[in-house]
């Protein structure tokens, strides 16, 4: 059990975590969400004791951190998976810290193959993988079979497999009585992993509940609507019937209608009653992705802009037209980088949460690129729907 | 901000909440559990190897080489102690000596290693403290080897060219004084190391501490700095190993075994500081 409370840290006059309250139970994974530099690290390392807080306390049960009798078999952390001498072996450096703890030598290879690093024990860490690194710090974690465990961003650097492998570790962890305490900025990973989420941004609490309550909390399911393209007034119709009927109607770029505040088999009868065919009406569900943007769409410290190549573009040799993409080649979108100022909306990457150059559906509206008939802020402007279920 | 919380049917404040408990039994940790443990982290690094090797190849082999060069001449040797020419091997060895000591700490800082390692040991002055005895043990046997093998041979070498044969107090003075001396040196370093927190800074900062008297003291020339000058060269780093040997470069000062205590209070007091700092600075 973690309890911190009024947990404040400030650097300067930067406050870094701000009067952070919060219980981290034992038996389950509690998620600590966040933007970057919205204070996770701050507030592991000060649950950890290595930060004195400003103000507040954070206690492991009922003790802070320094005053724990046998402190390292009681909490297990992986802070930052590169804190390790590079030119030590893993064996030798999970052995350092098992000396320190009075732990015996040979739990040292048997975390070595909890994490499946035997091969590598004997070599420098200096050599190490990302992903070799994270599995080094978790090893280290483990050492003491601890009672409460906190990882900063274990996934960082891992293989889909290493992801898997992390995943079923927490849960399994958790599902024997411990406590486990797992900061990430990866939603998907949390929506799969954490059964409690503690959302935090600019160092404040946003958010201290189960993740099914997070997300029917902070994300409004909404209907799609579309109707045949080739009768405009048709859509016209519908939108005031749905509207009179109480329904809230927005129309999407592509000519479908979203629509929230009306069950779907009302909205088919609406339909039916004005006369209006559809050719589709389907449920979305918003995902906790969704849900953690719309909640930290304020907060975020680190905002990229677009990418404006300002005075840098060269005039295109005569006759090389614009690339064409490979249809099937690359992520579409998600990490498509910005479109050259003269590929036109043949580069125009599908809207996503991270395709900059389209007005982003979460983000605060941005000073550039939004089109006038584009309302900022609107309650319900998610593109990218995956109507599964998000656990 | 409030805290929405679910409600849990067993919320009943600590105690009794479902826990785990290690079948691995729970030992009470104590400095020798730390001291274990950086003597396996000291002796796991190359860096270790690297500055001891090269301590040990300055002293050895430069008084080896300055006992043979003046061995096979036919200097007359008379009056002098020979165990004098293991001072140039060991005023440039006391580099790596400081070296080492700044590493011990800083290094961890620079990996980030450090809050691992003060999370496995809250206890920060334990940490502290199982360095210092590491590194001094360490420091001082390798010294102490280096130094009593250098002046065997020294004395072996010069045997012939009517060199005094030292007395109980030069032997005990150019062995154990000087490695005495060079530890404290080295944990003064070390200590250094912990305040400043980066390695390059730390080394750089203690082989100024090193040479710069010395060197600042060369261009004093004016009648009215004479006597600071005086203090400069009688107090550098350098003159004070010289006294070991009994070669003072001045015949005023610190004499027989003050600077072993100056060393000592120096730094006594750089590890209360570093002390400090560790318990009040954030990780």
């Amino acid at each position: 059990m973690i309890e911190a409370v009024g947990l404040t840290k400030r650097y300067g006059d930067k406050t870094a975590v701000h009067n952070l309250s919060f219980q981290v139970r034992p038996g389950a994974v509690t998620g600590f969400l966040g933007p970057n530099g919205s204070g996770k690290s701050t507030t592991m390392r000060m649950i950890l004791g290595l930060d004195n807080p400003t103000a507040g306390h954070v206690t492991i049960s009922g003790h802070p951190y320094r005053q724990l009798p046998n402190a390292p078999r009681h909490v297990g952390a992986l802070l930052d998976a590169k804190a390790v001498h590079g030119g030590r072996s893993a064996r030798n450096h999970l052995l350092s810290l098992a000396q320190l703890s009075g732990i015996p030598a040979r739990r040292v290879d048997e975390v070595l193959g909890v994490v499946g690093l035997q091969e590598v024990a004997g070599k420098r860490s200096k050599g190490f993988s990302l992903g070799m690194g994270q599995r080094l710090g978790i090893a280290a974690a483990l050492l003491g079979d601890p009672q409460v465990l906190l990882f900063d961003e274990p996934v960082n650097g891992l293989d889909p497999e290493g992801i898997l492998w992390v995943r079923n570790l927490m849960k399994a962890l958790a599902a024997e009585g411990r406590t486990v305490f797992v900061s990430s900025h990866l939603m998907s990973e949390m929506a799969l992993t954490a059964d409690h989420l503690i959302v935090i941004g600019r160092g404040q609490l946003l958010a201290d509940m189960s993740v099914t309550d997070f997300i029917s909390a902070n994300s409004a399911d909404f209907a799609r609507v579309r109707t045949p393209g080739t009768e405009p007034q048709a859509r016209e119709k519908l939108t005031s019937a749905l509207t009179e009927a109480g329904g809230h109607v927005m129309p999407e770029q592509d000519g479908a209608l979203r629509v929230t505040g009306l069950p779907l088999p009302r909205i088919s009868d609406i339909a039916h009653e004005a006369g209006v065919r559809l050719w589709e009406l389907s449920p979305h569900q918003a995902s906790l992705e969704e849900a953690y943007m719309r909640m930290t769409q304020g907060v975020v410290d680190y905002r990229s802009t677009d990418d404006q190549k300002a005075g840098l573009h060269q005039v295109p040799p005569p006759g090389a037209g614009p690339a064409v993409p490979v249809p099937g080649q690359g992520q579409p979108g998600w990490y498509a980088p910005p479109p050259p100022q003269q590929g036109g909306p043949l580069f125009a990457p599908p809207p996503g949460p991270y395709g900059a150059p389209q007005p982003n559906p979460y983000a605060q509206p941005a000073p550039q690129g939004q089109g006038p008939g584009q309302p900022a802020a609107a309650p319900v402007t998610a593109d990218r729907t995956e109507p599964e279920d998000p656990r | 901000m409030s805290t929405p919380q679910p409600p849990l049917p067993q919320a009943a404040p600590r105690p009794p909440y479902p826990g785990y408990t290690s079948p691995i039994p729970v030992v009470r940790t104590h400095l020798l559990h730390a001291v274990a443990s950086e003597w396996t982290k000291m002796r796991s690094v190359r860096s270790t190897m690297w500055t001891l090797g090269v301590f040990v190849l300055l002293v050895v082999g430069i008084g080896v080489l300055a006992g043979a060069v003046v061995g096979s001449t036919t200097a007359d040797m008379s009056g002098s102690n020979p165990l004098e020419l293991g001072f140039f091997g060991l005023l440039l060895g006391s580099m790596c000596l400081i070296t080492l000591g700044v590493l011990t700490t800083a290094s961890e800082y620079g990996t980030g290693m450090v809050r691992t390692t003060m999370t496995a040991c809250p206890s920060r002055g334990r940490v502290l403290a199982a360095k210092a005895v590491v590194f001094f043990l360490v420091a001082f046997v390798v010294t102490l080897v280096s130094t009593t093998l250098t002046a065997v041979v020294q004395v072996a070498l010069l045997e012939g060219s009517g060199a005094e044969s030292p007395g109980g107090e030069d032997w005990l003075k150019a062995t154990v004084g000087v490695s005495l001396y060079l530890a404290l040196l080295g944990l003064a370093s070390l200590a250094v190391g912990s305040i400043i927190r980066h390695s390059a800074g730390a080394i750089t900062i203690m082989i100024g501490v090193l040479l710069a008297p010395l060197v600042i003291a060369l261009f004093m020339f004016t009648d009215s700095l004479k006597d600071v000058q005086q203090a400069l060269f009688e107090y550098s780093i350098p003159n004070q190993l010289s006294i070991f040997y009994a070669n003072s470069l001045s015949d005023s000062g610190p004499s027989g075994w003050d600077p072993l205590w100056m060393v000592l209070v120096v730094t006594a007091v750089a590890f209360g500081l570093a002390y400090a700092l560790l318990e009040r600075r954030d990780v």
